[in-house]
């Protein structure tokens, strides 16, 4: 049997799949990411504080309204996305006529009231969320035993990044929002709602994160801060890729999770900083993100 | 960084200007004014919370330098208030440096590590140099989570005061405080210094049209560059006084949060203007001292003062007291 | 005649207050009242203070006792701020719980320093009474070594020789992991890898797998709060525990084992010096506390009781609150409980105890919300403490 570095083959075809499981919450996050600022043109610092919402309110439909972990993968990400979309008609609206920066304040302003509110109200030790039972227990592959559920992460994140990357690039509405994101006043004059589709936009990148933080919730704690320092680590991967294409985004997204994934083999102190070390070596060589247009 | 905004052409720091590069009469009174409340105020309140002030004060002001007169907005300056204070720690502690040498120690590793990650971050502009420095912060931190020398958790911990140029004990906390108050006004007064030269007159243009200075021949790069290594090590001064004044390094320094409470003192207090963020460094810090029982609620409240910062006052307090007065402050 | 009583008894009280042998004392309670240990210690801490003032009958004795509380949120210098500043300007006599080791060895120099009383029962480093030990500081409920001593010693005496470690990658979690390695050792255990994970971490996934495969009989969890639930979910999540391999919390709280659920906790091996369940005394009074805080104690917060009431007692043996006095009483005087029974602090600071070694219950053996534990072993107080030689400690001659 031969071994890469030490390693035998098996163990590290088990951390790579682990890794692209990893990959599929970044993909996921700097998608919504990716689609809130192609149109808005802020940096949504609430994205981590949303995600961590989806968790949550995954967990009180359970527990408040016994409404299971199916359902809530619809009803949980449509619940925060109208909550984003209050706080994109009430607040982030009126600053469209000013710096982006604002907008980034405004955000990180918001994630800490709702992290603030959410740690008053359920602590921090985290809340239990059984894994559905359909998915418990996992697959012998031979390299690794696969739990299911982690199995199902990985699928339901390439559906909806696949078939947001099919809304966005293929379909009329998606030319829209495209044709918006370079030159809404045009748009506009065709007699679309312009203003109406940047805060369906802000919903649906948000409702991206809730979904996340709904498929996060049986495996990580359901915890106030989940999201927070997750979101640095998003910033970094959105650096890396641009933000220039949909497809783009989810492709870093999957990617950074496997090379985290071979770190935490190889150099498990580094894993944390990889990622951000990786940011580093692209900046040096196109400033632009691998798969950004020049600013 | 404005050449993407092309839509209204509103930056974030012009929001009050002062151009000219005489100092004005009432600056100099204010200045005056603040040296003698420096002065008399630890007789009249807790000299260790003062402290804890005027280091504020001087973190946000060199933050301002580079958001309000250079237009960039950092998101990961807790990496130099923090490594500062890590290195001024470690200096006096270990290597026993007197105060003094502490501090410039960690002044220079502040510059330092801005030169590094000022080379990076200018290579992008706006949001995306936020997340940059953001980014670069959060590696800093996991650093000196990491690092042997930092303490982990624990910081670095009994840190000794010292005695000043090895003459003048500072463990009474009178004696610190008139030293702290020294570092801080001469550090106001560089940053002052900065803003009136001609160099601050030549930042100033690139905040308000970056695209117009590079075709005046400026090289904008260069110009980015010094300015935030200037704020880095200005940032990095606070956290090293900083350390010495709390005998304590410690993790909180380099987090992502101070890096945020530092961007809310300067909108809160005003950015682009001279005398806001020592306002709204005092503000944040009187505030937190006094809701500190309020566990949580401490996080809520400073980002509603953001969101209502952000939505209703961008000019910050001594922004709008300054359009009021119709006089630069 | 009932109400005539009352006012009878309250001018006494009045003047008794208003006597010469009135002493005023304030206890700050300083804890995580917003982070991850808030709900081991919190709010909680100072109920359980509250409640030592009212069943020592304070006022009758002619203590009046002020309790103030604030937050350090896990941050040395919040916590050292606010230490100085009770002290020097608010008046506070003594300081009590402290969680996280790294604000309390800052309050433990400033108390120091300010010739206070310090009454720790939230943090963990045994360096409270070893190498940093201070004339003016009390360390209750638990330490590092214990832990270690606890879970390690009897984890290879349980049949469990092979060790993995997952070690949060700060000195905190180093420290775990080297204490508890040469217990493992020294019990004739073998050490045979350990990972060293990123902190704060979420996804532990790779490092379990790692420990899988390194086929351990013991996989040790070197780490605390968040890092220590998501680590056990996932282990679960993996099928580790069914895979035959016992997992060890090193620094587990009953508040965690609640959190995570017996569905996913079963099975974990850790240390404790408190339950609520051990003895009708410990149960009568977490029934009272749980009226109150609405949850069971944690053995931290059990400790702030006891390490209060004990101080109290000191207080009036004395007469007054001088600190150097106190301090020598509470020293001199055995303790006495209902949580953790008969003890002594000892002359390095550290209050002994018996601590016990629990597993956590399988779900269909759990009669309840909070029947959690069953005790393996109980750790004898002289076992279960470094000994006072050992520690480094200068107040040891």
């Amino acid at each position: 049997m031969f071994e890469l570095l030490g390693i035998p083959p098996q163990a590290l075809f088990g951390q790579l799949l682990l890794g692209l499981i990893n990959g599929s919450f970044y993909a996921l996050l700097s998608l919504g990411l990716a689609i809130i600022f192609g149109l808005l043109n802020i940096i949504n610092f609430t994205h981590g504080a949303q995600y961590m919402m989806g968790a949550f309110v995954a967990w009180m439909l359970l527990n408040y309204l016994g409404i299971n972990y199916w359902a809530a993968l619809f009803v949980a990400p449509v619940i925060v996305g109208i909550t984003g979309v209050i706080i994109e008609r009430l607040l982030i609206s009126r600053l469209y006529h000013l710096d982006h920066l604002y907008g980034l304040l405004l955000t990180f302003g918001l994630a800490l009231i709702i992290q603030g509110l959410f740690r008053n109200y359920y602590g921090i030790s985290g809340l239990p969320y059984q894994i559905p039972g359909v998915l418990s227990g996992g697959q012998n592959l031979g390299f690794m035993f696969l739990p299911n559920y982690r199995g199902w992460v990985i699928v339901a994140s390439l559906i909806v990044c696949l078939a947001t990357w099919f809304i966005i690039e293929k379909t009329r509405l998606g030319a829209y929002l495209r044709a918006a994101t370079e030159n809404p006043t045009l748009v506009g004059a065709f007699g679309i709602n312009v203003p109406r589709m940047v805060t369906l936009t802000y919903g649906f990148g948000v409702a991206l994160a809730a979904f996340a933080g709904v498929l996060a919730a049986p495996i990580y704690a359901v915890n106030p801060n989940m999201g927070a320092d997750l979101i640095i680590v998003v910033f970094a991967v959105v650096v890396i890729g641009g933000m220039g294409s949909i497809l783009g985004s989810i492709v870093t997204g999957f990617g950074l999770g496997l090379i985290e994934g071979l770190t935490r083999v190889f150099y498990p102190e580094g894993s944390a900083v990889v990622i951000f070390v990786v940011m580093a070596i692209v900046l040096l060589v196109k400033p632009a993100g691998l798969f950004g247009r020049a600013a | 960084m404005m050449a993407t905004d092309t839509e209204t052409g509103a930056g974030v720091g012009p929001l009050v200007q002062s151009h000219s590069t005489s100092t004005p009469r009432h600056h100099v009174a204010i200045f005056a004014g603040l040296l003698v409340f420096g002065l008399a105020a630890p007789f009249l309140l807790y000299p260790i919370f003062l402290m804890k002030v005027l280091c504020f004060v001087l973190f946000a002001c060199a933050f301002n330098l580079l958001l309000g007169f250079g237009g960039l907005l950092s998101f990961g300056h807790a990496a130099f208030f923090g490594s500062a204070s890590y290195a001024s720690a470690h200096a006096a502690k270990i290597w026993g440096f007197n105060p003094e040498l502490a501090i410039l120690f960690g002044t220079g590793c502040a510059a330092v590590l801005g030169l590094l990650i000022g080379s990076l971050a200018i290579r992008r502009q706006g949001i995306y140099f936020a997340m940059v420095t953001l980014a670069f912060a959060q590696m800093v931190f996991f650093f000196s989570l990491q690092a042997p020398f930092t303490g982990g958790e624990d910081g670095i911990q009994s840190v000794p005061r010292g005695h000043l140029f090895g003459l003048f004990d500072m463990a009474p906390d009178l004696n610190l405080y008139f030293f702290v108050l020294a570092i801080v006004f001469a550090g106001l007064l560089a940053i002052y210094r900065i803003i009136h030269s001609p160099f601050g007159q030549v930042l100033k243009a690139i905040r308000d049209n970056e695209q117009r200075s590079v075709s005046l021949g400026y090289r904008v790069n260069r110009y980015k560059l010094l300015v935030f290594v200037l704020s880095a090590m200005l940032a990095g001064l606070a956290g090293a006084t900083k350390a010495i004044v709390f005998q304590l390094a410690s993790l909180t320094d380099v987090y992502w949060t101070m890096s945020g409470e530092v961007v809310l003192m300067t909108l809160l207090g005003g950015m682009g203007t001279v005398f806001g963020p020592i306002v709204g460094a005092a503000i944040i810090v009187t505030m937190q001292n006094y809701l500190a029982t309020f566990g949580a609620w401490v996080t809520v409240i400073q980002g509603t003062i953001f969101v209502i910062s952000v939505m209703l006052f961008r000019e910050g307090v001594i922004g709008i007291l300054s359009k009021a007065l119709k006089k630069p402050l | 005649m009932k109400t005539t009583g009352k006012i009878l008894g309250a001018l006494a009280g009045l003047l008794m207050a208003g006597s010469a042998y009135a002493t005023d004392v304030k206890i700050g309670v300083m804890n995580d009242r917003s982070g991850i240990y808030s709900d081991i210690g919190g709010e909680g801490s100072v109920i359980a203070a509250r409640m030592a003032v009212e069943d020592f009958g304070a006022a009758d004795k002619g203590i009046n006792v002020e309790i103030v509380s604030a937050d350090h949120q896990n941050k040395p210098d919040v916590g050292s701020n606010i230490a100085r500043q009770w002290y020097d300007t608010e008046g506070v006599d003594v300081i009590a719980d402290v969680p996280t080791s790294s604000v309390a060895l800052a309050v433990n120099d400033i108390t120091r320093e300010k010739n206070k009383i310090f009454l720790n029962s939230g943090a963990a480093t045994s360096d409270l009474t070893g190498a940093k030990c201070s004339p003016n500081t009390v360390h209750w409920t638990y330490d590092t070594w214990q832990l270690a001593h606890g879970t390690g010693g009897a984890m290879v005496a349980a049949g469990g020789k092979t060790w993995f470690f997952l070690t949060a990658d700060y000195a905190f979690g180093h420290a775990l992991e080297r204490d508890t390695a040469a217990v493992v050792k020294e019990a004739g255990g073998e050490v045979i890898g350990s990972v060293k994970t990123p902190f704060p971490g979420t996804d532990f996934s790779s490092f379990l797998l790692q420990a899988q495969s390194s086929g351990a009989q013991v996989i040790g969890l070197a780490n605390a709060g968040g890092d220590t639930v998501n680590s056990m979910k996932q282990a679960a999540e993996f099928g580790i525990t069914q895979g035959g391999q016992a997992i060890a919390g090193l620094l587990v709280f009953v508040n965690d084992v609640h959190a995570l659920g017996l569905d996913i906790a079963q099975g974990l091996v850790l240390t404790e010096t408190f339950y609520w369940d051990l003895n009708d005394q410990t149960r009568e009074w977490s029934a009272r506390f749980e009226k109150t805080a609405g949850k069971k104690p944690s053995m931290i917060q059990a400790g702030v009781y006891a390490a209060v009431l004990h101080y109290l007692k000191a207080v009036e043996a004395v007469g007054d609150k001088d600190p150097t006095k106190v301090m020598a009483k509470m020293k001199e005087m055995p303790t006495d409980d209902p949580l953790f029974g008969k003890g002594v602090v000892r002359a390095d600071g550290r209050k002994t105890h018996d601590a016990y070694l629990f597993r956590v219950k399988k779900p269909d053996q759990s009669e309840g919300e909070w029947d959690l534990y069953e005790t393996v072993a109980t750790i004898p107080a002289d076992k279960a403490f470094r000994p006072l030689a050992d520690g480094g400690c200068e107040l040891v001659k």
